[in-house]
């Protein structure tokens, strides 16, 4: 009976495994390392911009002050040619990498979030092109931090 | 909190297709508390995708410092209107959501 009922769970156990299979499969990938480095040197080594050079062609839309840090609005475009993802990485939270998008069949390279901010820091977004990273900061002082509470 | 629906906007700029979407999700950080002090485990969308006729236009890495009920606004080079647009999430749960709209 014992045996019996082993064979059956397997064979659950086995077809489970069949039926998650694709699914797991179809899930996009998620840069563990980089999102869970908790400096912003780690976070940008982990998407592979640490030699990231200054360029005013890369463009934040941001509050000077957020009142709120659980809402706090960033837009950013960037004019470089040939700009195939943009990063955002807030400099003061403890995890500091927010977000990678990558655009491609004529998206162009801009995005609007809304982040949270843990209190006053530099917002620094990443853009890559033609396989170089550029990188542009802009300091947002918050009155009331969005990460905890 | 759990996931709810997703809200769409596409519309045509000047030269580019404007998406805006709202997605429900409570994007639980891991280090809010309930009022019993017990700290609300991480629930986080992580993907998130827009396609464009069926072809894949941007895809989005995101963490838990996305706001919760994430907006988004992205821009699509060109578009008319009638063009498709579907916009998928997929969270650290496993979960999912998607939505659908016609470029106006």
């Amino acid at each position: 009976m014992n045996a019996v009922r082993r064979l059956l769970l397997q064979g659950a156990g086995a077809l489970a495994a069949g039926l998650l299979a694709p699914l797991s499969a179809l899930a996009a990938t998620w840069n563990k390392e980089a999102f869970g480095a908790k400096t912003a040197a780690d976070a940008l080594r982990g998407i592979g911009a640490a030699n990231a050079v200054a360029s005013a062609d890369l463009l934040i839309e941001a509050p000077e002050i957020a009142e709120n840090g659980a809402v706090v609005p960033i837009e950013v475009s960037s004019r470089i040619a040939g700009t195939r993802s943009i990063a955002v990485v807030i400099e003061k939270n403890p995890f500091p990498l927010v977000a990678k998008f990558d655009f491609m069949e004529g998206a162009l390279p801009f995005v609007k979030v809304n982040v949270k901010m843990g209190e006053t820091s530099d917002v620094r977004v990443i853009a890559e092109a033609g396989g170089r990273h550029y990188t542009a900061t802009k300091n947002i002082k918050v009155t009331i931090g969005g990460c905890g509470g | 909190m759990a996931a709810g629906p997703m809200k769409m906007r596409a519309t045509l700029g000047s030269g580019y297709t404007d998406i805006r979407v709202l997605m429900s999700h409570p994007m639980e950080t891991g280090q809010r508390k309930e009022a019993d002090g017990k700290l609300v485990p991480m629930h986080f969308i992580q993907n998130v995708t827009v396609r464009m006729n069926g072809k894949t236009v941007v895809e989005g890495q995101i963490s838990q410092a996305v706001s919760r009920n994430p907006v988004f606004s992205f821009r699509v080079k060109g578009g008319a209107k009638g063009d498709k647009i579907e916009v998928s999430w997929v969270d650290n749960k496993g979960e999912s959501n998607k939505t659908e709209a016609v470029v106006a």
